[in-house]
């Protein structure tokens, strides 16, 4: 055996296990490799893993936490956030972040409370929300492209625009009582087994199936991953990566804005301090569902099972009732943690040479 | 009068006037300051104490980000720091003493220092991204600030303590004596000794800095846990100031406003290349803004979206590409280049390539060829 056998470019299970000291290690690294970055799902498994295990062990601690209600409560309470991650999600895959999302879900709360409070038509007030959020993530794109800014600056003032235009437009909170809003609010669809769903889920799963749909199946997707692999590459091999930068704002921006109505759905209300902190809740549930925050690796599908993840710790908090909120975030860091480690641990390895 | 048009420092420093200009407009007695009580009273007093907590963190931020990092946790640490000192305050057996109040303050920079020392672990032993890394602590540190104080205001009453945040020395506040002095030693400390050279060898180029010799490790080892103290004793400032520990606000999105005065002060997010006084200029713009909008009446709720105009403004001002546009009577424009993004190899790949040179006109934060390069702008940082 020579030296250069023991570090293989590929992973290749057939490769005879090697002899000498230190041979038990080596084993299990090349077992490792094979298993974590042979496969490029690996991450996304974990996370549902998790899932299962922690929504297992609510089942197996509280009463009540294992019926089929609280499972689909996780979407019913976190539509919002899907959707919002799921934006996300395109903007990290190219390997930019959105810190503005939050700001955005808070703007459109407010947009669509104070226009429905001025007597507008539900779909023109949505149709105006939607449009904003696609303008700001539009503004963002061009700032981050044509000007070469840092998508972190960017959006970061973004975030502060968006958060004072709040402001501007409302600083007390202003009520929905538009019909249409009230019955998106109220409506449940039932389903088998004395359960239901909201109309959000819905809206949150179809945003999702035609990000999937988009991300793998049209070139825009395929760009999408290959600026996140390496920017001049794309670049060098005459992609529209100008354009498709900017288009990941806009989804982003867009995204943002939907997840805002859902948010005004649950919530019933337009307030400025709504959605306070919500893009960490969003970039936290895009870590966990194993998208690589450099870019170029992940799934939408991840960040669904990443925003479920966080909405079974809070379900799980909620239901010991002797743990503060606080333990929410606490636990959240930890989990983060987890996950940056053996990101950082599997794709080390998965480079040779470093 | 070409060289001060091309200073980074150019358009904040005109940033910071127009706002100085528009306050004196609208209230002439603003640059007035009087003495009272020995003590010196006034609305640039005003400013520059309460730019002192922003600032002491930016000062760490720049540090950071010269080495090619961020870290977002500041806000949480600040969080922290306070929550530690007051609960040892309470928790003394004589909560007044001045021996308490030094006890309190060690033991909270004590945990600051663990702190950073956690994030310097994560980015350079560990080798995750520093915005990820620092995300860690940004999210679980307010609620192990929760934890500390048990979900309540903690309030103190200490003559020492409260001296942070509400006394003064020789006359100046004790704040901004306290940020002065750290600004002084930092800026001595890294502009002095080759540390800030070395700090910017490691920001533009780390493999490249380790195979010359620099501890790469420990420096930016180093710099989170200054970044973390530096945050630690701003948080000690703005608890002092209130008497109080309130872990759910204190520090909430200051991390976002010390990187805005950094940026804005003409530091590269791409590491590399630091200027100590544009991050001095970038807090007091932000302070001034915010002291601005509370001059004019408007309510303070919309101070974000000053901030966020000032800061596009400021950042259009500075784009690379529309510099480019602005200096295209002389020369050629350069050839399109993708932009950067999060300080990563991949942009330093984009932004350093060869191919896609022309330093003249190379992006602001492309970083630069040679260290010794880029001193230049920073020699004289604090004059």
């Amino acid at each position: 055996m020579t030296v250069s056998d023991t570090r293989p470019t590929a992973p290749d299970p057939a490769a005879p296990p090697p002899a000498g000291p230190g041979d038990r290690r080596r084993a299990w690294q090349r077992w490792l490799r094979s298993t974590t970055t042979g496969s490029r799902t690996f991450s996304v498994l974990v996370t549902g893993v998790l899932l299962v295990v922690l929504f297992g062990t609510g089942s197996a601690r509280y009463e009540n936490f294992g019926s089929p209600q609280v499972a689909l409560n996780l979407l019913v309470d976190n539509a919002h956030l899907v959707v919002l991650a799921v934006g996300m999600t395109f903007v990290i895959l190219t390997g930019g972040i959105d810190l503005s999302s939050g700001a955005v879900v808070a703007l459109s709360t407010v947009i669509a409370a104070s226009l429905l409070e001025a007597g507008w038509p539900a779909p023109v007030a949505i149709a105006v929300v939607l449009a904003t959020g696609a303008l700001l993530g539009w503004l963002m794109g061009a700032a981050v492209h044509h000007l070469q800014l840092q998508p972190f600056i960017v959006t970061l003032a973004g975030m502060f625009l968006a958060r004072g235009l709040c402001f501007v437009i409302s600083v007390p909170s202003i009520p929905i009582r538009d019909p249409f809003f009230q019955s998106m609010a109220q409506d449940v669809v039932e389903l088998p087994g004395n359960t239901f769903l909201t109309y959000s889920v819905f809206i949150a799963l179809a945003v999702l199936a035609a990000a999937v749909w988009v991300l793998h199946r049209t070139r825009f997707g395929r760009t999408v991953y290959a600026i996140g692999g390496n920017e001049s590459s794309a670049a060098l091999m005459g992609l529209a990566v100008g354009r498709t930068k900017v288009g990941v704002y806009v989804i982003s921006g867009t995204c943002s804005a939907l997840a805002g109505l859902l948010f005004t759905f649950y919530m019933l209300s337009g307030y400025s301090l709504h959605a306070i902190g919500m893009e960490l809740d969003a970039i936290a549930a895009v870590v966990i569902g194993g998208t690589l925050l450099t870019g170029g690796a992940g799934y939408v599908v991840g960040s669904l099972l990443g925003v479920l993840v966080l909405g079974t710790i809070q379900a799980l908090i909620s239901f010991d009732g002797g743990l503060s909120s606080w333990w929410t975030r606490i636990t959240v860091g930890v989990l983060l943690l987890v996950f940056v480690v053996v990101q950082r641990l599997t794709t080390r390895r998965a480079r040779p040479g470093t | 009068m070409n060289r001060l048009t091309r200073s980074p420092l150019l358009w904040p420093l005109l940033a910071l006037a127009a706002l100085l200009l528009f306050n004196l407009v609208v209230n002439p007695g603003f640059f007035a300051v009087r003495i009272q009580d020995g003590h010196l009273f006034g609305s640039l007093v005003d400013v520059l104490k309460n730019a002192a907590p922003t600032l002491l963190i930016a000062i760490g931020m720049t540090l950071v980000i010269a080495s090619r990092g961020i870290d977002l946790s500041v806000g949480a640490v600040v969080a922290i720091a306070g929550a530690i000192a007051c609960n040892s305050l309470v928790s003394a057996p004589d909560p007044t003493s001045a021996g308490a109040a030094v006890v309190a303050i060690s033991t909270a920079l004590g945990v600051a220092l663990l702190l950073g020392a956690w994030n310097g672990l994560l980015v350079s032993v560990f080798g995750i991204q520093p915005i990820i890394a620092t995300l860690v602590l940004m999210t679980a540190g307010r609620g192990i600030a929760m934890l500390i104080t048990d979900g309540q205001i903690i309030t103190v009453d200490n003559d020492t303590y409260g001296w942070l945040g509400g006394g003064h020395l020789l006359g100046i506040p004790a704040q901004v004596v306290v940020a002065g002095l750290i600004l002084l030693t930092v800026a001595l400390l890294t502009r002095r000794t080759a540390l800030g050279m070395l700090l910017e060898a490691v920001g533009i180029n780390p493999e490249a800095a380790r195979l010359a010799g620099v501890r790469s490790r420990s420096i930016v080892w180093t710099v989170y846990v200054f970044a973390a103290l530096a945050a630690a004793v701003a948080g000690l400032m703005i608890s002092a100031q209130v008497t109080a520990a309130d872990a759910n606000r204190a520090g909430l999105f200051i991390e976002l406003d010390a990187i805005l005065a950094v940026v804005i002060g003409g530091t590269s997010l791409a590491g590399g290349r630091y200027s100590l006084t544009g991050t001095v200029v970038g807090a007091l713009i932000l302070q001034t803004l915010t002291t601005t909008v509370y001059t004019v009446g408007i309510p303070p709720d919309m101070t974000t979206l000053f901030k966020a105009l000032v800061v596009i403004v400021v950042f259009l001002l500075q784009a690379p590409r529309l510099r480019a546009v602005m200096a295209r009577r002389r020369r050629p424009a350069p050839p399109p280049l993708p932009s950067g993004g999060l300080p990563d190899e991949a942009a330093a790949v984009l932004t350093g390539g060869p191919a896609l040179g022309d330093d003249e006109h190379t992006p602001a934060h492309a970083p630069a060829p040679t260290a010794s390069g880029t001193t230049g702008s920073g020699r004289g940082a604090l004059r």
